[in-house]
């Protein structure tokens, strides 16, 4: 392969960011333009002099990646340079959903050509695990952290496919690091559509979650099999396609092996929290018909 | 060349449209609104050709995109203000150190709170250090005729740096002048297309916008003061190029009026320029060796320009129209530093026309007479204030 993310970058062993950047930029044989906020991705791949990329990259600031990719996209339409690629932007869950979530509306709104890619470790990751308006519930972070009354993040996770689907934009998705080929295939569906696209990639953190660096993809896993990450595809407002699970997992399952989450099997108030957790996955099972 | 009596809103969007720019940003904001309608129009009525405008969802979003743009190899603009500049400020500064010469139209406005739509300075000077040019003009035609050259200075590969055309709000934006508007062919003759070293292209993948740890940050602010530096000669050749290519000659970094015998000199920055040269005229003709030193360029700053015609000069008058609350006035603040030692006079720093307060013709005579005449302390004052009890509460 080709080297559109080379290899020597500083992600930290383990780390699920590499997996999904590399399978987006597969799909669409290097031929795009990249815009990254400030994040994970961004300190350990574009260090001056060092940068992992094998395509045009840029990084402005933390909350402005849709609104810098919709220049791009302008700028080569009005260049007559639209033949060159695609514009993608790879962002954080802080970075699409908290602070640059007006940059996207207006994204979105304009309906410019651009792949969002929303990389969905759930925090703050690069500055240390701080709760993001998609970290679930109970996650013990820094800024939420698990004391004698507080049992981590109250209040649920934003719904990011609903808020990209309230635009009309012609395709919405969610996917996981630990399905690289359903990755590729909705990358190479998204960009079948002209207009904005948003993809929201589960990439679980070895650090933030607190899980072994062997232990990626199995947690990414047993989010969707515990239906509290529903992976659905929507084509024009509809919902085309979701992953099936075979037998559903109950949450305590994904919620024992992180260090995150750890907290809520002995706190006074945790077993309220994994019953609220099992209640997301249910609806969620309902709602999408994901039970096989 | 046609001289048509048009509003500044008008003289500037026209000259933008002249300068042929691939990718303009809106985002509305009194009193600069009227800039981007009109261009709006043009874009139309389809006559930005090869041209994207984009209505972005704020201003930081409009400095965001045209980042995007301008990384691309697109000629960009927009136009803000107060506090649309101020919001963009945090992406004007990442496009200062990413070197993006984007163009655009300040309509100054006074910062909030109060909430104040009416001029003065306070926005773009807030914007001092973000290695962004700064140029402010006297009156409409300026305007028009500054936009072809803040384009040429700031695509020219010795300098690559965003640039702001400063003009003050309604007092030009929304006045009706006679302004001879610029034809396409001398535009044309004079503003090659924007062909940028290095852009954001599948042929040749480049990173923009990287970080730089502790061993390697300091040399790209060093090289950004050089390219600052580097402005000035720039700026110099630019606006003589100008005056050659259409008659009018504004000077350079700095214009002067009668400075060769001053004892006197007044400096003002904007539209405030036209009130105090009428003044300065009045003064000389009662006998009174006054001169002005109109700033044209705030930055770059005009060290040895004004290290020259202030050699000799007893009392030196500064017209402010921003305050850096806990100092004072800004264009005194730096006038100083550049003279320290090069200069004795007294420096007199008069803060009038804050919030678009008017700035009555007696009240510059009162200002400069008084420090001629030293009726009152060197250093900061406010004039044109009413009596007023403070409540501290």
């Amino acid at each position: 392969m080709k080297f559109f993310f080379s290899s020597g970058h500083g992600a930290c062993p383990g780390c699920s960011l590499p997996i999904a950047v590399k399978n987006v930029l597969y799909a669409l044989e290097g031929k795009c333009f990249v815009v990254n906020p400030t994040g994970c991705l961004e300190i350990i791949s574009s260090q001056y002099d060092r940068s992992a990329w094998g395509v045009p990259y840029i990084h402005s600031v933390f909350e402005n990646a849709a609104a810098v990719a919709a220049g791009i996209d302008a700028a080569l339409k009005a260049l007559g340079r639209k033949d060159e690629g695609h514009v993608v932007v790879f962002a954080g869950d802080g970075a699409t959903a908290d602070i640059g979530i007006g940059c996207l509306s207006g994204m979105f709104d304009r309906n410019h050509d651009v792949l969002y890619i929303c990389l969905d470790n759930e925090a703050y990751q690069n500055t240390g695990n701080q709760q993001s308006g998609l970290t679930p519930p109970g996650s013990n972070t820094t800024t939420t952290p698990a004391g004698k009354i507080l049992p981590g993040k109250i209040g649920r996770k934003k719904d990011m496919v609903a808020f990209a689907l309230a635009h009309k934009i012609p395709y919405v998705a969610t996917a996981s690091v630990a399905y690289p080929t359903d990755i590729r295939r909705k990358v190479k569906r998204a960009v079948e559509f002209e207009g904005a696209k948003y993809i929201q990639i589960l990439c679980p953190c070895v650090t933030g979650w607190g899980i072994n660096s062997n232990e990626t993809i199995k947690v990414a896993k047993l989010a969707v099999e515990t239906a509290l990450y529903p992976i659905v595809e929507y084509e024009n407002g509809e919902l085309v396609r979701v992953r099936k699970i075979k037998e559903r997992k109950p949450v305590e399952e994904y919620l024992k092996i992180q260090r995150r989450f750890r907290h809520l099997f002995k706190h006074p108030k945790g077993k309220e929290i994994i019953e609220e957790l099992q209640r997301i996955a249910d609806e969620n099972a309902k709602r999408f018909g994901l039970d096989e | 060349m046609v001289r048509k009596v048009v509003r500044g809103f008008y003289a500037v969007a026209y000259a933008v449209k002249l300068c042929r720019p691939s990718v303009i940003c809106a985002y509305p904001i009194t009193p600069q609104t009227e800039i981007v309608e009109n261009l709006a129009a043009m874009y139309a009525n389809g006559e930005l050709e090869n041209c994207q405008y984009i209505t972005a969802e704020s201003e930081f979003g409009a400095a965001s995109i045209l980042v995007g743009a301008s990384a691309t190899g697109a000629r960009t603009f927009t136009a803000t203000c107060s506090q649309g500049l101020i919001l963009m400020s945090e992406v004007l500064w990442n496009a200062a150190g990413m070197r993006l010469p984007i163009v655009m139209v300040i309509a100054n406005r006074s910062l909030s709170a109060p909430l104040s739509i009416w001029n003065d300075h306070q926005d773009s000077m807030a914007m001092r250090d973000a290695c962004i040019i700064q140029v402010y003009v006297e009156n409409n035609q300026e305007a028009h005729d500054m936009i072809p050259q803040a384009y040429k200075i700031a695509e020219n590969r010795d300098v690559m740096l965003p640039f702001m055309v400063c003009m003050d709000g309604y007092k030009l934006t929304h006045a009706y002048e006679p302004v001879d508007l610029l034809e396409q062919e001398t535009v044309d003759s004079f503003l090659p297309p924007y062909d940028p070293p290095i852009k954001l292209t599948t042929k040749d993948p480049l990173t923009f916008g990287c970080y730089a740890p502790p061993h390697c940050y300091m040399e790209f602010r060093v090289v950004m003061q050089r390219a600052m530096m580097r402005a000035k000669k720039v700026m110099e050749e630019v606006f003589k190029e100008w005056a050659e290519l259409t008659g009018r000659n504004w000077g350079g970094l700095i214009s002067t009026d009668y400075m060769d015998d001053a004892e006197t000199a007044v400096v003002a920055m904007g539209s405030v320029v036209g009130l105090v040269r009428e003044v300065v005229e009045e003064m000389r003709k009662d006998g009174k060796k006054v001169g002005l030193v109109k700033i044209r360029s705030f930055r770059p700053f005009p060290t040895e320009e004004l290290r020259k015609v202030m050699k000799d000069v007893e009392n030196i008058v500064v017209f402010e129209r921003a305050v850096s609350f806990g100092h004072e006035g800004p264009v005194a603040i730096d006038l100083k530093s550049a003279l320290f030692g090069h200069c004795n006079a007294k420096v007199y720093s008069f803060a009038v026309g804050l919030g678009g307060r008017d700035i009555p013709r007696d009240l510059i005579r009162k200002c400069i007479n008084n420090a001629i005449e030293g009726k009152v302390d060197e250093g900061f004052h406010f004039e044109g204030v009413k009596e007023f009890e403070e409540v501290i509460i």
